[in-house]
């Protein structure tokens, strides 16, 4: 099975690659829209256009790979990398989205309000990394301590939201730039959930554990041989 | 398809075992050895294999697979110097008793083998070959007994017009549905498939996994095999040996997506054997 | 010199020219040579036999049952002796196909190949094949005559030698014995021809191993046992040593009906016509008929069991 085991050597750089361009883009949208750099935000535009002919690319190769029929670990392998690249080329996107809205902010002056900016980019970008570590690894442990944090994310998302709302409402001057701080807020809280997303696939690839949407309980499949009867 | 209506689960009279319902114990090996010579085949292999369930055994050449399969009907009684030790109880009756009439277990206990081998008779006479011996005469009842067999074997339709043609006339497939029909003839509990597709070519093989499924209704079915996707497709328990030794035992969808024991996925991902 | 790869793929220049293979050619000749020598001898020998003989032949020679002197191609005839030689031979046949098959059962089915009694039994029929017949011709005066014929007398208090005389019984138990290793070999072969997995099938099916033997294992060995068949009708027709001393008559005035008939014999016949005829040119013309009719019964006896053995293997092949 060696051509297999090569082609998921393969799969996996993909994936890799396809991470590290995620979050490099993640990292610059932030970065422009703190520094005001609009040349940055340029280019994390033209950039996105390779993060999704990487999606295409992975799901070609799982598509191939799956014919030549992997089992147990492989087979969880391909599976979650067809996810995570998803996932990836969703957070490629609001990385996009950011750089959009940076573009915009940087042409206007900047708004004079108290928001808590740097630590929710801070929490989305830890959890993003943590995300990508925890697969690069194989790290089932760290993968699940990403999940509760999430919460706090949208908390705070909220938090700035109404924030927002309220100071656009005392300053109707600064709608439009407000408007624009609420959806980068929104695209942050999303990468966290992608994130959120991609531990709980990484927890799937190395414990066979379904841990999604949590109130509900597991599938449970054919019964145990060596305890039912 | 005709159904096979079976009679209720009666091993040697003395036992007083009642009908049992799908997935119960029908067969269970307790601490089972076998040597040749002094040479140890199987080690201390238990496990318990489910009515009415497809039970796969898996594992590389020479793990014993096959050769606990013959245990089940005691085929390895054909070999020289063969030693046991341990026990299989069917139907809550240790097979390798003395007082265990060997030819009423081979009724109770058919097999089907790699290589098929269908009698150089008729299509009619090899269906029939079974019940004969037992002796059934009556032409009528022959007649029945194998379009029932024929068409559970998915063969009927095929050669309806020709039962009294050779049997080496079919084609590998057939001749293969054909040794199946054979063994279910004679109304066994138990079937015994090694490798039953090896040597057919891939339509012929998915015949005989449709076929394997559809049997499964009424006889219970232990399939040794090396294709782990057929493993896979048709059987609801999987077994994997290795150097005569049982690994790991379980449900088949969890061996093949997250087996359990490191050797398992080792085998079953194609990094040894 | 290194070939490079263009080298070896363009076609070689001496592709047209084709070198005449002398070794080849000679040793393809040596073969036919040899071929054709086995044949010429085989049609001279049977061009002097019939050249000499079918003169001779006639249907009043091979139904006529001749007076003591034999010697007058005029008023001679054969036809005890055909009738002589074709009992024995199936005499024979009856004896040595049951005892030859059963052997050979036991030793492939029953014993277990490395046991000692196994390796004996072995032993004793592989000598058995090489003893010279003249060999089992004093066995068959000792053991069959002197031993049980005489004691059979005595046990049915017989007032004179009954059983215990030269007998066509006799003579054809010898013939028995002598090739009884030839079906057993031939027996065996077809047996081990016989793939395990039919046995194991009927087996698997419930059957004991008595019932896989005679239902599936012996209708398949059939053409076998039928080759062995005509090895030994061939081999025991022509053979004189054995009936020598167990049977065979110098003049019989009947035709032999009972089992404790002597016979006449064609083979011996010969040996007859040949050593104590009075005019040896008179006598010449009936001795090759003679020859010709013990061949023509040689051929007949072994066309008829081959007939058998093809609608056999025919049957077995396709049972339409």
């Amino acid at each position: 099975m060696e051509h297999l085991h090569s082609d998921l050597v393969e799969l996996r750089q993909k994936l890799l690659t396809m991470a590290s361009l995620a979050e490099v883009s993640v990292n610059q949208a932030v970065r422009a829209l703190i520094d005001r750099d609009y040349d940055l935000a340029m280019q994390v535009h033209n950039s996105d256009h390779l993060i999704d002919r990487l999606e295409m690319e992975i799901d070609d190769a799982s598509i191939h790979l799956l014919a030549k029929a992997p089992l147990a670990g492989d087979l969880r392998f391909v599976m979650v990398a067809m996810k995570i690249s998803h996932n990836l080329e969703r957070v490629g996107d609001e990385a996009t989205k950011i750089a959009k809205r940076a573009r915009e902010l940087c042409q206007e002056p900047p708004v004079k309000m108290q928001l808590d900016f740097p630590r929710l980019t801070s929490l989305a970008l830890d959890s993003l990394k943590s995300a990508l570590d925890a697969f690069v690894h194989r790290d089932s442990a760290a993968a699940r301590a990403i999940i509760p944090r999430d919460r706090q994310i949208d908390a705070l998302n909220r938090e700035i939201n109404e924030l927002l709302a309220d100071f656009m409402v005392a300053h109707p001057e600064a709608v439009h730039r407000c408007l624009n701080l609420t959806v980068i807020s929104k695209s942050l809280e999303r990468i966290a959930d992608h994130a959120k997303n991609m531990a709980e696939d990484v927890v799937y690839l190395c414990e066979a554990q379904d841990i999604r949407h949590s109130r509900i309980p597991p599938p449970s499949g054919a019964p145990d041989p060596l305890t039912a009867g | 398809m005709a159904q096979i209506v079976l009679p209720k689960v009666t091993i040697p009279a003395s036992s007083s075992v009642t009908s049992t319902a799908p997935g119960n114990e029908l067969i269970g090996i307790h601490n089972l050895s076998l040597f040749y010579g002094n040479a140890r085949a199987l080690k201390d292999i238990s496990l318990s294999i489910r009515e009415r369930l497809v039970t796969a055994f898996i594992g590389p050449s020479g793990c014993g697979k096959s050769t606990l399969l013959r245990c089940l009907n005691r085929m390895n009684d054909l070999i020289d110097g063969v030693r046991i030790e341990g026990g299989v109880h069917i139907g809550g009756h240790n097979i390798n008793d003395p007082d265990v009439d060997v030819i009423e277990l081979r009724k109770r206990v058919g097999m089907v083998f790699q290589k098929s081998n269908p009698f150089p008779k008729s299509i009619y006479d090899n269906v029939a070959y079974g019940l004969r011996l037992q002796g059934m005469k009556a032409r009528s009842d022959l007649d029945a007994a194998v379009e029932v067999s024929l068409s559970a074997a998915a063969l009927w339709d095929e050669v309806k017009d020709r039962l009294h043609g050779s049997a080496l006339g079919l084609s590998g497939g057939q001749q293969q549905r054909l040794c199946i029909a054979r063994a279910i003839a004679v109304k066994p509990e138990i079937i015994l498939m090694d490798e039953p597709a090896s040597a057919l070519d891939p339509i012929a093989t998915s015949r005989i996994e449709d076929l394997i499924l559809e049997l499964k209704k009424n006889f219970t079915i232990v399939i040794v095999t090396h294709n782990m996707q057929q493993a896979a497709r048709v059987s609801d328990h999987t077994a994997f040996f290795y150097m005569g030794e049982l690994v790991e035992f379980g449900a088949t969808s969890k061996i093949f997506t997250s087996p359990g024991q490191k050797r398992t996925e080792d085998y079953v991902t194609g990094r040894f054997g | 010199m290194k070939a490079s790869l263009d080298e070896l793929s363009r076609p070689s220049r001496h592709f047209r020219t084709v070198r005449f293979d002398f070794v080849s050619f000679f040793f393809t000749g040596l073969t036919g040579l040899a071929t054709f020598l086995i044949l010429a001898i085989l049609a001279v020998i049977l061009a002097n036999i019939l050249f000499n003989g079918l003169p001779g032949l006639s249907w009043r020679f091979v139904s006529t049952i001749p007076k003591k002197d034999f010697f007058d191609p005029a008023t001679t005839g054969v036809l005890p002796m055909i009738i002589g030689t074709t009992f024995r031979v199936l005499v024979m046949t009856l004896f040595v196909i049951p005892v030859g098959v059963t052997t050979a059962v036991y030793l492939t089915e029953y014993a277990p190949a490395s046991a000692l009694v196994t390796r004996i039994i072995r032993a004793a029929v592989n000598n058995l094949a090489g003893v010279p017949s003249i060999v089992f011709g004093l066995f068959g005066l000792g053991f069959f005559i002197n031993f049980l014929g005489r004691n059979l007398d005595a046990l049915l208090h017989n007032p004179g030698p009954v059983w215990g005389q030269p007998a066509l019984i006799w003579a054809s138990l010898t013939l028995a014995v002598m090739t009884l290793p030839v079906v057993i070999v031939a027996t065996e072969e077809s047996l081990k021809a016989i793939p395990p997995g039919l046995r194991e099938a009927s087996l698997a099916l419930g059957a004991t191993k008595l019932e896989t033997i005679l239902k599936i294992v012996l209708p398949q060995a059939l053409p076998g046992i039928l080759t062995g068949g005509i090895l030994a009708v061939s081999r025991a027709a022509g053979e004189v040593a054995p009936i020598l001393f167990t049977g065979v008559a110098y003049y019989m005035a009947s035709l032999p009906h009972r089992l404790n008939d002597q016979f006449m014999d064609l083979g011996y016949h010969v040996f007859v016509l040949s050593t104590q005829s009075p005019d040896i040119e008179k006598t010449r013309s009936i001795l090759f008929a003679t020859v010709v009719v013990l061949l023509l019964l040689t051929f007949t006896l072994n066309f008829v069991a081959v007939l058998i053995r093809s609608r056999v293997r025919k049957k077995l092949r396709s049972l339409a």
